[in-house]
């Protein structure tokens, strides 16, 4: 297909801009195959805004007389409008970002057209891989083993071809395992405690059935992360009676009979469209523009947003308590294991484990739990707050995690090595991006697409040193504690970098960041030059000793 | 009363058992056991109420809510124990003479001239000084010399040069109280001015001469407008009704070019419920999101701060945009007036965004121009309901400012936190009574200590450390965003929930900063040094003599601030399913709530805060670095053995 069909007019000129906070400007507007280009070329401020077709959430168009206005929302949450002159012209420029904004062909997205304007310093598709993540594990325990029973995808259609599981269950067992659990996905490693070597283990319901179906090979699987005499929790993200009822479906729990050295706890968190609701509530909240303080609050209540926060930053919680303070192994799921489950390993991780506060553990800790784990990017962010469209396949999930990193973050700000921004960077580009790493469901997809060899990775990109460090936490002192986060309402609060990024003037907590910032680089410098003076004063001290006893 | 138990507010689990004292100034609260002996220290005039509730099996609760928004919750084995101290605290948290506050017992080991001194910190002759009066427009007046014309004003006012002693005594009449208008805030940039007062006595059509005459004066004191802006504080409505009682506002018609406004600040009554529901709130056990912000709505707090904020800004453009004087009225011009002039102060004026400068603002808006402190803050036993958060509301519109502006002020949330806690604790003089003339009759000067002085002593503990006098925020007027602006307010849980520690953050970055730049300072001082040895040496060594100082390394000295995370820090309680959980020691409760929190999380009041901070420096525990500031305090792995024990017995 040809993007040109699409484009009926390429161009438009005297078209006026307007965004929040800023003032209104007058600019030529282009339409490219992936990009919305406006450019102003006033002398004293030429500015250039390019759009990804792709980040367009939904747009309206209205006339007054011949002057057309587009208002475009976009996925990152940001509203813009253009006053465009001429009703063709208007109407032309409208469908065709309404068609090139709903693509349905992957293979026409961005990611597979971007040619990389940087130098490439490593290919940030085999930056992590499972085995280097299970070569630190051999390092401290030889309890488990790496398993290619999924290599060409067949035993699990949703997970990686290679998984970590414990070292007395071979791959036979495994493919009996995951008949017996939904979309085959098996119990599987999530997270080793060195501490105490307690792991999480990560999967979907088991399929019991009205009839309570057993296998034995699951039970022997999960046994085998229990120390002799120990006990472990199962961790099911469904209230008891979601998880009854899923047995009348062939889903199901697992039943005390057969697992008697495991307690079932149920701790429930929100799924799919009551998230999605919830998000679209909170965005319309934080775009009112009225100043009637009450209706704020009540609204931010309604959304339920914080509520769905506070639930599952207490889940992660609780199983991190489990390993931690109990000493006991996890194993963790909700239906699919797709999602709820994923929000639950990765939180707790963030909270155990001090390398995933790191930027790259951090990174690491989003391929292993999210991409590789399955869950499915491409359904789940499709649409964001603004779209009208009932798919019932969008939800919030990945950007409920990251805010709630952001809770901890919030509460242990120097105990991180990334700031805010990082974690809407994230955002941004699971929702749109030029990379191609947030692309496809799981790695099946993405190895059918052959996105590795035909797409950048966005850790490609992020991890030159350039853009790191815009992504740096000035205040960050590596801590190797557990953080146990408050999760009392008191304690949580609205992302406002995240939901308020767009209609508030962000000029004075910038400023705020600048000194923070400058405080710490002018320590550092002190510092080095200090210990250069000392050095010298050494050295000449030293030498003055020496022509003395000459 | 020995084996008392105390329990944690949010935790049943976590008592601490302990002996209870009461003395003729606090109640003091010792742990048993545990080796460091933790005291819990509360003084009588901090105690808002006293409930005793029910006798259990387990004894007999007493629950002591404080007004610095601690509430102690104590179990007292036996019931006649617990009336005794029940009846006792009653009678101490409610003196009925001021010789009984804890200002006139307090001795920081000051000498005379020492405490003169700190009398002398805040000068309100210099401040209006520094305003720029007096000057060709304004004038000091005497006509209140001896409190013969109003004797909640100060003896020294500023009026207008044109209005005469006539004009100011006959305007005096017909306001309350005899408050008539006088100068807060001047601006010397553009001759505008902010005045105060109290209501006109007009009911429905009365006028009086002299006070038109009086606005007239204040108009024609700034030159470059033709008119002023008269801002009634209240709702409307209330305002109205005042007329049926003989008093009022201001009938534009009758006064020449005044423009007429009013901002609908609620009353003393309603901000005291509104305070009440949102403390209940802070109170819930375990709330949902839902419960909270449900009840935080419900309560209105912050719609009153908002309608502050908006009085303030609404003074602070006309003044600095308009150049245009305001004239701010309320009912009596004590309470709403005094919160509006001082916020509007602070966003006019950068001076008191600085910490010397707050003092002064305080002492100028607050004090001097007869705020009822011993009413509203009830430090004296009075009628209830005069008791209203005032102050509060103020403190925290700043606090809500220095939220939007990170580096506009030179204090931090520290500073306002140990302003409030001082307002009710009667430790120092500075806000007994209800006016300057009970004040000087109480000769408080001579037989009391300053806050000011102590803080001012302390202030490097009070430093933001974002704030740098060159920066542009603190330059010239602040201008907080209008529109839209509702989830600008936020909820003080600093404040509100200030001793329940394991709900805040548990790094503090501006602690951290502060170390950081006091590291840089100690940096500096020995780039310095070493810069001028490496010359010495270098000179020295051509002429080849010997150098033999080997100083100290001083990096040693400071070290590493790194070990930020020594605060205590274990789980709260996020499932109520893991007690049936068979553990490894016996459970002995009966309770089904395993809430576990910090350690340090009922902390008693702040070392500087309560009764032995004469010998303390204001040290607190919301310090984010070791005390050491080097090296890591136990680490959760080696402390983790007493945390478990903890939570096993649940």
């Amino acid at each position: 297909m040809e993007f040109a069909e699409l484009i009926k007019t390429p161009r438009a000129d005297n078209v006026v801009l307007h965004r929040p906070f800023h003032p209104a400007v007058e600019g030529t507007l282009c339409l490219t195959g992936h990009h919305l280009i406006f450019s102003s070329r006033r002398r004293d401020n030429a500015e250039e805004l390019w759009l990804l077709h792709s980040n367009i959430d939904s747009i309206e168009k209205r006339f007054v007389g011949s002057l057309g206005t587009i208002v475009i929302k976009c996925k990152d949450l940001r509203i813009i409008q253009l006053d465009i002159p001429g009703m063709e012209e208007c109407l032309n420029i409208a469908s065709s970002i309404e068609a090139l904004s709903t693509l349905d062909s992957v293979t026409l997205m961005y990611p597979f057209f971007y040619r990389p304007m940087f130098e490439v310093l490593e290919d940030g598709w085999s930056s992590f891989l499972l085995e280097q993540e299970f070569e630190h594990l051999s390092s401290v325990t030889n309890e488990w083993r790496l398993s290619c029973v999924n290599k060409d995808f067949s035993v699990c259609p949703s997970y990686p071809p290679v998984v970590i599981v414990p070292k007395s269950i071979d791959d036979e067992a495994l493919r009996k395992v995951a008949l017996f659990r939904y979309g085959g996905r098996f119990p599987v490693l999530s997270y080793y405690h060195k501490k105490n070597g307690m792991a999480m283990l990560r999967s979907s319901q088991p399929l019991t059935g009205t009839n309570g179906r057993r296998c034995k090979e699951d039970e022997k699987l999960i046994n085998a992360t229990l120390r002799s005499g120990r006990r472990g929790f199962v961790i099911d993200t469904r209230p008891l009676n979601v998880a009854q009822q899923a047995r009348a479906k062939g889903g199901g729990f697992e039943q005390e009979v057969h697992y008697p050295q495991w307690r079932r706890i149920h701790k429930y968190i929100e799924r799919f469209h009551i998230l999605q609701e919830s998000f679209i509530k909170l965005v319309e909240a934080c775009n009112d523009q009225s100043h009637n303080m009450d209706r704020w609050l009540s609204k931010l209540e309604a959304s339920n947003w914080l509520t769905h926060i506070k639930e599952l930053l207490t889940a992660a919680c609780l199983a991190a308590q489990c390993i931690d303070r109990e000493g006991a192994s996890v194993l963790v799921h909700g239906s699919e294991g797709t999602d709820s489950t994923l929000q639950v390993t990765s939180l707790a991780q963030i909270i155990l484990d001090p390398r995933c506060r790191t930027i790259r553990g951090f990174e690491a800790l989003v391929v292993r739990e999210w991409l590789q784990a399955g869950h499915p990017f491409q359904q789940r962010c499709a649409q964001s707050a603004y779209s009208n469209s009932k798919q019932k396949w969008e939800a919030p999930v990945f950007l409920l995690f990251l805010e709630c990193v952001w809770q901890i973050h919030r509460q242990f700000p120097c105990s991180f090595e990334f700031n805010e921004h990082f974690l809407i960077l994230l955002f941004e580009h699971a929702y749109a991006s030029q990379f191609g790493t947030f692309l496809g469901n799981n790695e099946s997809e993405r190895a059918k697409l052959k996105l590795p060899q035909k797409t950048m990775s966005l850790w490609s990109w992020v991890n030159r040193p350039e853009e790191l460090s815009r992504f740096q936490n000035p205040i960050y002192e590596a801590n190797s504690l557990v953080i146990w986060p408050s999760v009392a309402p008191q304690s949580l609060q609205l992302w406002e970098g995240m939901f308020l990024r767009w209609n508030r003037p962000s000029r004075f907590l910038e400023e705020a960041e600048e000194e923070r910032i400058n405080i710490i680089k002018y320590n550092k410098e002190l510092q080095a030059k200090v210990n250069v003076l000392r050095r010298q004063l050494a050295e000449m001290e030293t030498d003055g000793e020496v022509q003395e006893e000459e | 009363v020995e084996n008392v138990r105390l329990l944690d507010r949010l935790s049943s689990r976590r008592a601490v058992v302990g002996t209870l004292y009461l003395t003729a100034t606090h109640v003091i609260f010792v742990e048993n056991g545990s080796e460091t002996h933790k005291e819990t220290w509360v003084l009588h005039s901090q105690i808002s109420s006293i409930e005793k509730q029910a006798t259990t099996a387990t004894g007999c609760p007493l629950l002591i809510r404080c007004k610095n928004f601690q509430v102690i919750h104590l179990v007292i084995p036996q019931e006649r124990d617990c009336h005794d101290v029940y009846i006792s605290l009653i009678r101490l948290a409610r003196p009925v003479k001021y010789e009984e506050l804890y200002c006139f017992s307090f001795n920081p080991k000051l000498d005379k001239e020492e405490r003169e001194q700190g009398w002398k910190l805040v000068d309100l002759n210099e401040e209006y000084n520094r305003m720029g009066v007096p000057n060709n427009y304004w004038q000091i007046s005497d006509v209140n010399r001896d409190y013969g014309v109003c004797d909640s004003y100060p003896t020294e006012v500023y009026v207008p040069k044109s209005a005469t002693a006539h004009i100011i005594v006959g305007s005096s009449k017909f306001r309350s109280r005899r408050r008539f208008p006088a100068l807060s805030y001047y601006c010397k940039g553009n001759n505008a001015s902010i005045c105060r007062s109290s209501q006109p006595l007009s009911g429905f059509s009365a006028r009086c001469l002299e006070d038109e005459q009086m606005l007239q004066a204040i108009r024609k004191a700034n030159p470059g407008s033709d008119f002023i802006y008269v801002v009634d504080t209240r709702p409307k409505l209330n305002a109205m009704a005042n007329r049926a009682a003989g008093k009022g506002y201001e009938n534009e018609d009758n006064y020449s070019n005044i423009k007429f406004q009013f901002i609908g600040i609620e009353n003393i009554h309603v901000m005291r419920n509104s305070l009440q529901k949102m403390l209940e709130v802070c109170e819930l056990k375990s709330p949902s999101m839902s419960d909270f912000l449900w009840g935080l709505e419900n309560s209105g707090w912050l719609k009153h701060i908002k309608a502050i904020m908006d009085a303030g800004i609404f003074i602070a453009k006309a003044v600095a945009e308009e150049g245009v004087s305001v004239l701010v009225h309320c009912s009596d011009g004590w309470d709403r007036t005094a919160q509006v002039c001082s916020v509007a102060s602070l966003l006019l004026d950068p001076y008191y965004r600085t910490m010397k400068g707050f003092m002064v603002l305080i002492e100028k808006d607050w004090v001097s121009f007869g705020h009822k402190f011993n009413h509203r803050y009830g430090n004296l036993d009075g009628d209830p309901k005069e008791i209203s958060p005032v102050i509060d509301q103020f403190i925290e519109c700043v606090w809500q400012l220095m939220e939007q502006f990170p580096c506009a002020f030179e204090f931090n949330e520290r500073f306002l936190i140990h302003i409030q806690h001082h307002i009710y604790s009667c430790q120092f003089g500075n806000f007994l009574c209800n006016s300057q003339k009970e004040r000087r009759e109480l000769k408080i000067k001579e037989r009391t200590y300053s806050l000011w002085a102590h803080l001012w002593k302390n202030r490097a503990d009070y430093l933001n450390p974002l704030y740098r006098s060159d920066h542009s925020q603190t330059q010239g007027t602040l201008h907080p965003q209008i529109a839209p602006c509702n989830f600008l307010y936020k909820f003080w849980s600093g404040m509100y929930n200030r001793f329940e520690k394991g709900l805040h953050p548990r790094q503090s970055v501006t602690d951290y900063l502060m170390a950081v730049k006091e590291e840089t300072q100690q940096l500096e001082e020995e780039l310095e040094v070493l810069q001028e040895r490496l010359a010495n040496l270098q000179k020295s060594q051509s002429g080849n003599n010997k150098v033999k100082s080997k100083q100290q390394d001083r990096s040693k000295q400071f070290g590493l601030y790194s070990s930020n995370n020594s605060l205590a820090n274990t789980p709260q309680e996020y499932s109520s399913d893991l007690k049936s959980f068979p553990s490894r020691s016996p459970s002995q409760g009966d309770e089904d709530s395993a809430l576990i929190l910090t350690q340090d999380n009922l902390k008693s009041s702040d070392p500087d805060l309560s009764a032995n901070s004469d010998q303390e420096s204001g040290v607190e525990d919301l310090s984010c670095r070791s005390p050491s500031g080097g090296g890591c305090l136990p680490s959760e792995d080696s402390g983790k053995d007493s945390d478990e024990a903890v939570f096993l017995a649940g």
